[in-house]
């Protein structure tokens, strides 16, 4: 981006050119919008300046997850614009999405003219009011004379500290209002102070835990990529021989071909993983909240131990599970900080331990099946893509567990999920968000047909905006993972998890392929299993966005499994 | 345990609603929630009042703090404390028995605000204790209206918190 030249001194201006000049300022080069009528004039500003790209996604959803997808490959502010009511709620999900993994992005919202507010005008909704609880911060603009300090606040919020998203709510009129805008006054955040440094004493105590420690590992997560703490994390496993675990939104911080990766671990992860932590003498959990599908039985995990728990949000220090040494700082910082103190150390009893854990208990599937198996998918995709510059996104269900055990993601920022609130059709517009952050990366969105229906509508939005993003579908016609919950726990009884054509059963339903080119993109549908590596290269050559449809069985189950609130000694792994 | 939170938070519109909302969004129970300007306008102070267990209180403080409009909580119960209520009440006081409900009140040190032929409004600003002493004693007498403001408080001694955060509010930084 080129600096912004400054405004002409003492000119009066447009709240809605105010806006556009402080989003230049704080280095917007994207913005994903859906104009309505009280947004307009923010996406004429912006059309009228042509400083900031902005993409037209088909529905409000589709925007905020491609925002989203942009701030998750590139660590910069992610930005959603949308028009008040239906396009504000729309964003609801991508925003609650956001502060669950802890995804900086700015989300604008439209509203109704302030002499309007709360008379139940035409697509008037209390935007404030009900993105309070899904937001880091919020706010409404009253006053153009307060806009470009609050667009410098939410941008400082959204990315400092634990980012996460903030909304900015503007009204019509305010947008329409003429002031002298002061781009530098300072910002009015006295109560705002996240931590950054961790305390001496701590990392003191932490680096001796560590010193002590026989049977160590590190638990690592979002944390560890929001705060660039690729680099230490490999020092500290490599100085002290310490074996590495990783959720699902840490995947890719730390490179799976490693020999001290093992892996995930939680619900889905691998036995070794889980076996590791339950019989760790030290559990080192970095950037990484202890949620439930991660812990299964909260009080049983990680029992054995001592806990050191490095987290920049004091408030996730003993709520879940109480830890002896927490550390609340930056990830990297802390890590850093340890690794100054920590003495090398050698624990190949342990680390022998794990690998002869994971001979026994590999993650399989039958690989002599004749038809398509999506792990076989996966697997081929793995051989095609390792190494290489590419980055997955993908959905929520069986394809995304799948995708996290088979596919051996090496760097920060290539695999992007939506990990916490588990929002279905989060894949493909995530993709075209990082596709633009990182042109150079290929991106494949690994996809259920469930999920993938979601938010079909974007494909419209990859052709239009030449976004050559590709889609890998992996259909079996039903919601894999709901299916495989009642098969487990509900005697196999179907209840609205079949999403095929009633008519025909065993067909592949709808024509993902016809969709796709009927919006101008091409596809294939592959239902034989010779054919699925040489699609995968068709794929992955394409210079266009491409949709690749691949039927597989729906009788497989994502294992090994430790089900809801059940311990390590329940894992299910035939 | 009761413990009484001392929030200072900057004075905008919504806060009240970000922090009662935080409140009853987790279940955690209030007792009572007071709020009024400090000495400096642009920073108000809350006291809410609420019982639980250590680690729930650990939580809902942690939970204010990460909050952006808070500048700074306190959990009073953890040093010494000056906390007051206000009450007012109605009571039905007929000439029979005016003059007991009056002594009463001279008793507890409240204040008599209005007397009619009928009844009697009475002031106490006290601790909580003796407010709800008060009104143990005056229930058999016809308690008709009552209203509670809550509680406020203060820490003893200590430095002067409201200049400090406004110190930070006129230089604008953010100590990160």
């Amino acid at each position: 981006m080129q600096p912004a030249p400054a405004p002409e001194a003492a000119t009066k201006m447009k709240g809605a050119d105010i806006l556009e000049e402080a989003l230049v300022r704080e280095g917007v080069e994207v913005i994903f919008g859906y104009p309505g009528g009280a947004s307009m004039e923010i996406h004429q500003s912006l059309t009228r300046k042509a400083r900031i790209r902005v993409v037209l996604p088909r529905h409000e959803q589709g925007g905020g997850f491609a925002a989203q997808g942009y701030a998750r490959v590139t660590g910069k502010v992610g930005v959603a614009l949308a028009t008040s009511g239906p396009g504000a709620t729309n964003l609801a999900t991508p925003i609650a999405d956001a502060k669950l993994d802890s995804i900086p992005l700015v989300a604008i919202t439209g509203q109704v003219p302030t002499p309007v507010i709360g008379r139940d005008a035409f697509q008037e909704t209390d935007v404030v009011g009900f993105s309070r609880t899904l937001t880091k911060h919020n706010y409404m603009v009253t006053d153009v004379n307060d806009l470009a300090r609050i667009v410098k606040e939410a941008f400082h919020i959204a990315s400092t500290g634990r980012p996460g998203p903030v909304l900015i709510d503007i009204p019509k009129n305010v947008q329409q209002a003429h002031t002298i805008p002061n781009f530098d006054e300072p910002m009015d955040l006295p109560g705002y102070r996240p931590p950054r440094e961790p305390n001496p004493a701590q990392v003191r105590a932490a680096a001796q835990a560590i010193a002590e420690s026989e049977r160590p590992v590190l638990y690592i997560g979002g944390g560890c990529i929001h705060s660039e703490a690729h680099d230490a994390l490999i020092r500290l496993a490599e100085r002290c021989n310490i074996p590495v675990v990783s959720t699902v939104m840490g995947l890719g911080c730390f490179p799976s071909n490693h020999p001290l990766f093992f892996d995930m671990l939680g619900m889905h992860g691998s036995v070794y993983a889980n076996w590791a932590v339950s019989r760790a003498d030290l559990l080192i959990a970095a950037g990484v909240r202890f949620d439930d599908r991660v812990t299964g039985k909260v009080s049983e995990f990680a029992k054995h131990g001592k806990i050191i728990h490095i987290d920049i949000d004091a408030s996730e220090i003993n709520k879940n599970k109480p830890v002896q040494i927490p550390i609340v700082a930056d990830a990297r910082l802390a890590l850093e900080a340890i690794l100054a103190l920590a003495k090398p150390k050698d624990h190949r009893d342990w680390i022998s331990q794990i690998e002869e854990e994971k001979k026994k208990f590999p993650y399989k599937y039958d690989t002599q099946e004749k038809d398509i198996l999506p792990q076989f998918v996966l697997a081929e995709l793995n051989g095609l893509i390792e190494g290489r510059n590419v980055i997955i996104t993908m959905g929520v269900g069986q394809h995304q567990m799948w995708a996290a055990q088979w596919l051996k993601m090496r760097t920060p920022r290539t695999f992007l999920s939506s990990s916490g609130l588990g929002s279905m059709g989060f894949g493909y517009p995530a993709a075209l968000g990082a596709k633009l952050g990182r042109p150079n990366f290929e991106v494949v969105d690994v996809d259920g047909d469930g999920s993938f229906l979601m938010n079909i509508q974007e494909l419209a939005t990859a052709y239009a905006e030449n976004i050559p993003v590709k889609a890998l579908i992996l259909n079996n016609r039903h919601l894999g993972m709901v299916v495989q919950w009642e098969d487990r726990f509900y005697e196999a009884k179907r209840a609205q998890t079949f999403i095929g054509d009633p008519n025909n059963p065993e067909q592949d339903y709808p024509d993902f392929t016809a969709i796709a080119a009927a919006c101008k993109i091409p596809g294939r549908h592959v239902t034989r299993k010779g054919d699925v590596r040489p699609a995968l290269e068709e794929m992955l050559a394409a210079r266009t966005p491409y949709v690749l449809d691949v039927s597989v069985k729906y009788t497989e189950h994502v294992l090994p499994m430790i089900p809801a609130g059940k311990t390590f000694a329940d894992t299910i792994y035939e | 345990m009761r413990h009484v939170i001392s929030i200072l938070v900057q004075n905008k519109f919504g806060v009240l609603a970000r922090i009662s909302g935080l409140i009853s969004a987790r279940g955690f129970n209030i007792d009572s929630l007071t709020v009024g300007e400090t000495e400096d306008t642009k920073i108000s102070r809350m006291i809410i009042v609420v019982h639980g267990d250590d680690p729930v209180i650990e939580q809902i403080i942690k939970q204010l703090r990460r909050l952006v409009d808070t500048i700074k909580v306190m959990d009073l119960a953890e040093g010494k404390y000056v906390e007051r209520e206000l009450l007012l009440a109605k009571i039905e006081a007929t000439p029979a028995k005016r003059l007991e409900i009056l002594q009463i009140a001279n008793v507890f040190g409240a204040k008599i605000m209005d007397m009619t032929g009928k009844d009697i409004i009475m002031e106490l600003a006290a601790e909580v204790g003796k407010v709800d002493a008060l009104i143990a004693i005056l229930k058999p007498y016809g308690i008709r209206e009552l209203a509670r403001t809550g509680s406020v408080a203060l820490a003893r001694g200590g430095a002067a918190q409201v200049q400090a955060a406004a110190g930070a509010t006129a230089s604008g930084i953010n100590t990160l």
